[in-house]
């Protein structure tokens, strides 16, 4: 459709930076009169704080300062976005093994490690709620005395204003959410086939390898602050809660991150350097290991029993799911990644009568939050793993069941939202022509699909700014965070495309609170869709702008002032570009002009949710019999993104969300054994490596321009990761000719699958 | 502010990326801390700090080290490479253009790690094949990607190793 800089895999500038070795990153980021700090945490799931001693720590030798609860209880010093329940510093109890319970502040990081082991904390041991089960029991010991009031997702007022009125907890549930239409007892008892499964979803680490870590300077009644953070803005607003401060006070900088993954979404370490900031005076570092960032945030495992009831013909007529997910201490995102679930736990199929139930749980582990896909990968592993043994009792290939019931284009999936703008049936036989392709007969294989269409984009509140230079180049500024998937190129492109410059002289300025303009979060998927719109307007409020000046110049009505790339053209055909019309309007050769763009929930974008993400995958799995190793033979994947606007890095996307779905897939797990976890490490906490590639890798992408976004693009990253899990698991159950009922599917479950009768 | 007086120091003598650094370290000083926080080269980074993330390797007298566990005092004499070394400021070094053309890297937090255990492969006497390259990358975790457009990243440069030394 004619356009030159967008639809093109243009190389990222960003890329040239990192490959030298010159991008910055938190971690290389440094302050005049910095101090380190390190972290005092429990070594106990839940006990009572009886004493802490910090004498002989600061006595030590370097030690500038030791904080501990009492010493920030004039401060509101509790965070969390939906449930503000997490405490800076535990200040009565620990709730989970790895809590912070103080702060020690040094001349240098060795002297700050040192230091933290003279700290001694006394406790008196809690009974504790290591997992859901003993977390539910009656009398189970309560993770947390009182409750604060939750809200769900899209409750958009409620989730930026914390309900503190607190009341008695009667139980472990930190959360509880239930959809559902239709009259499904009565449709169970219609069905031809009734099948009902239980699985499990590992606990998980989405180890974005920059451990989380911030640099923080309390000063003058202002706080700065550089970290980790994926959403800056919402640090934001939780720092200028904790101290009082007004917005304009509290700057949130994200420089590069090194992988988020959603894991830095929200508030993790910010307010520990922050306070110690405030305390000892200093600007504070805080850069965590990381079995650190492991006991910071980690993804909520869940346990999931589905019933769905069938039609003959392999129509579902109804399901059933009853989520439950180990949340660990803290609220934190959890909530929402438990809503998230069950709104997409039952997949982008017709289901006429549905009832979906989630908690989320307290318990005495580490706090758990979002991960790509939010509550999708969870859900999706037992709606399509149900979805494929009812395929089997009918007769029906895994194919066939997903043709017979995938929306088509338009249909809701959830009643009063956004229709399904994509072609599921298309995408579908996509995979199934490229899987079958290259099927291999040979013993121990087996093929899976899996389908995911996830509500996403999160809540439309976008801004942004282009600022056109005198000389003709263009600044443009978002809110929005580069963690690795491209905004910053992909911003560029946009900007370049609109304005009709050339992409060399387009410079994106992202994730600083002070500079940049509001954007509410970088996650579900939303930059590309969103902050792309708001870009649009951005460039059409300059272009509008440089019209008006240019009428002024040319003496003529501004309807009379044409538009051409980089450059208007007056009633006379006199051409002047973008920085021409800038100097000539100021004089003297100065001066900009900004254009601006915002975005809220109107228009295109009023009906929730922005856009669906979906996944759609195909993998084919081999099986070692003597050892249980799942060898990867195909991964298809199709990323229905509407229109690619740089489709290397769509390709990118994919193939990183599919590789750590694989990783959830076939080995990654945290083990809790006892209080504390028996893999808070690289070593034992295994991610794939390189010789894990799969052998075929086919990459698809699916452009038919249905999306709100610019050029008819939506967003991409998360939906391949969504459906692995159930694709493997049913594609090792093919091979196995026995159903698993958990990830990962390491060699030994696999060799058990095998090998028991 | 004045240095706390601590343990003893040791003085160590390293080339790094060609220019001769003489310091006074902790004994306990590791080679990723001497280089990002003494000497302000940032470009290393470090992440699981147990030797199995591939993160901060740096070449020393040119074979792959984990930076986060070498002693600074065990590099002393030898001569250290960084990716700050790789390219001459002016033009990329091939991998590093094969990284960028290939998108092989999207964070690029593990990116210094894998150029330098590339580096310390293609500069052995047989351009490596793939097998060799996913053999030899089997230590370096990248959370991003996927590992393939990596592999060919340095399986392209390989390639052009091959073509001109046979033509």
């Amino acid at each position: 459709m004619g356009e030159r800089v967008v639809g093109r895999s243009v190389r990222r500038p960003d890329l040239i930076e990192k490959v030298t070795g010159a991008a910055e990153y938190c971690v290389d980021v440094t302050m005049p009169g910095m101090a380190h700090a390190k972290v005092v945490r429990s070594d106990r799931a839940h006990a009572r704080i009886t004493a802490i001693d910090v004498a002989d720590a600061l006595a030590a030798p370097g030690v500038v300062a030791v904080v501990t609860a009492a010493d920030i209880a004039t401060l509101h010093a509790r965070f969390g976005h939906i449930i503000a329940d997490h405490w800076i510093l535990a200040p009565d109890k620990v709730r989970y093994y790895g809590e912070p319970v103080a702060v020690v502040v040094a001349e240098t990081v060795a002297a700050a490690a040192d230091a933290v082991e003279l700290v001694r904390v006394s406790y008196a041991d809690l009974p504790s709620a290591m997992d859901v089960d003993a977390a539910l029991a009656d009398g189970a010991p309560l993770v947390h005395e009182e409750s604060y009031d939750a809200t769900g997702d899209e409750s958009f007022q409620n989730l930026s204003h914390v309900d503190e009125s607190a009341t008695a907890a009667l139980s472990n549930v930190a959360h509880e959410v239930t959809i559902g239409w239709g009259d499904v007892d009565a449709a169970f008892a219609e069905a031809a086939v009734v099948v009902e499964n239980t699985v499990h979803f590992p606990m998980l680490y989405a180890y974005a390898m920059e451990p989380y870590n911030a640099v923080a300077s309390f000063h003058d009644g202002a706080l700065t602050v550089v970290s980790t953070a994926q959403h800056p803005y919402m640090v934001r607003d939780d720092l200028a809660r904790v101290f009082g401060l007004p917005l304009s006070k509290v700057r949130v900088t994200s420089p590069y991150l090194g992988g988020g993954y959603g894991s830095k979404s929200y508030t993790k370490v910010e307010p520990l350097a922050s306070v110690a900031s405030w305390v000892s005076g200093r600007p504070v570092k805080l850069t965590l290991t990381v079995e650190e960032a492991i006991y910071t945030t980690r993804v909520d495992s869940a346990r999931i029993r589905v019933k769905s009831g069938f039609a003959a013909d392999g129509a579902i007529l109804a399901r059933e799911f009853d989520i439950v997910m180990d949340s660990g201490a803290y609220a934190d995102n959890s909530p929402l990644v438990m809503a998230k679930a069950v709104n997409r736990c039952f997949g982008p199929y017709r289901v006429p009568n549905l009832r979906a139930h989630g908690v989320s749980v307290y318990t005495n582990t580490s706090p758990a939050s979002s991960y790509r896909g939010f509550g999708a990968p969870q859900g999706n592993l037992a709606g399509e793993t149900n979805l494929d043994q009812a395929a089997e009792r009918l007769g029906l290939s895994g194919a066939d069941i997903r043709r017979r019931n995938l929306v088509r284009k338009g249909e809701e999936i959830l009643p009063g939202k956004r229709g399904i703008d994509a072609d599921l049936p298309a995408d579908l036989e996509m995979v199934v022509e490229s899987l079958e392709r290259d099927r291999k007969d040979v013993p121990y294989y087996g093929v899976g699909f899996g389908c995911s269409a996830s509500d996403a984009g999160a809540y439309p509140i976008s801004t942004a700014q282009v600022r056109i230079q005198i000389d003709g180049s263009v600044l443009v500024l978002s809110g929005s965070t580069e963690m690795g998937q491209g905004s910053r190129s992909l911003l560029a492109q946009v900007a370049a495309e609109e304005l009709g410059v050339d992409l060399s002289v387009v410079t994106v300025v992202q994730s600083d609170t002070s500079v940049t303009p509001y954007e509410r979060t970088t996650g579900a998927s939303r930059t590309t869709t969103l902050v792309g719109l708001a870009l649009q307007r951005a460039c059409a409020d300059a272009r509008s702008r440089l019209r008006d000046m240019a009428a002024e110049l040319f003496s003529c009505p501004v309807d009379d002032v044409r538009d051409l790339p980089g450059a208007v053209a007056g009633p006379d055909g006199r051409e002047v570009d973008f920085g021409a019309v800038v100097r000539q309007w100021f004089g003297g050769s100065a001066g900009e002009v900004t254009g601006v763009g915002l975005l809220r929930r109107d228009g295109a974008t009023q009906q929730m949710p922005p856009f669906w993400e979906v996944g759609m995958v195909g993998v084919a799995v081999q099986i070692d019999p003597e050892t249980g190793v799942v060898a990867v033979d195909q991964l298809v994947t199709v990323a229905d993104v509407g229109f690619a606007i740089n489709p290397r890095a769509v390709e990118g996307q994919d193939l990183g969300a599919a590789t750590q779905g694989l990783g959830a897939a076939l080995h990654e797990e945290l083990v809790y054994d006892g209080p504390q976890l028996a893999n808070a490490n690289v070593v034992d906490y295994r991610v794939p490596r390189v010789t894990d590639l799969p052998r075929k890798i086919d990459l698809m992408i699916a452009e038919r321009r249905d999306g709100v976004g610019p050029y008819g693009a939506k967003g991409a990253g998360e939906g391949t990761l969504n459906p692995i899990g159930g694709a493997v698991a049913a594609a090792v159950a093919r091979a196995t000719g026995r159903w698993p009922d958990r990830l990962p599917l390491t060699p030994e479950r696999v060799w058990r699958l095998i090998s028991t009768d | 502010m004045t240095e706390p007086s601590g343990p003893p120091r040791v003085a160590v003598t390293v080339d790094v990326n060609g220019v001769s650094v003489s310091r006074q370290v902790e004994p306990r000083s590791l080679l990723a801390d001497f280089l990002r926080e003494d000497l302000g080269l940032t470009g290393t980074k470090v992440s699981c700090e147990l030797q199995v993330c591939g993160v901060c390797t740096v070449l020393v007298d040119g074979r792959p080290v984990s930076a986060c566990t070498f002693l600074t005092a065990d590099a002393d004499g030898a001569a250290v490479t960084t990716v700050e070394g790789l390219s001459d400021g002016r033009t990329l070094h091939p991998l590093q253009e094969s990284f960028v053309d290939n998108f092989a890297l999207q964070c690029g937090f593990c990116t210094p790690g894998f150029l330098m255990m590339a580096k310390a492969l293609l500069d052995g006497d047989e351009p490596p094949d793939r097998a060799a390259i996913v053999e030899h990358l089997e230590g370096n975790i990248c959370r991003c990607t996927g590992y393939q457009p990596i592999v060919e990243a340095v399986e392209q440069v390989a390639e052009r190793q091959r073509g001109g030394a046979h033509g």
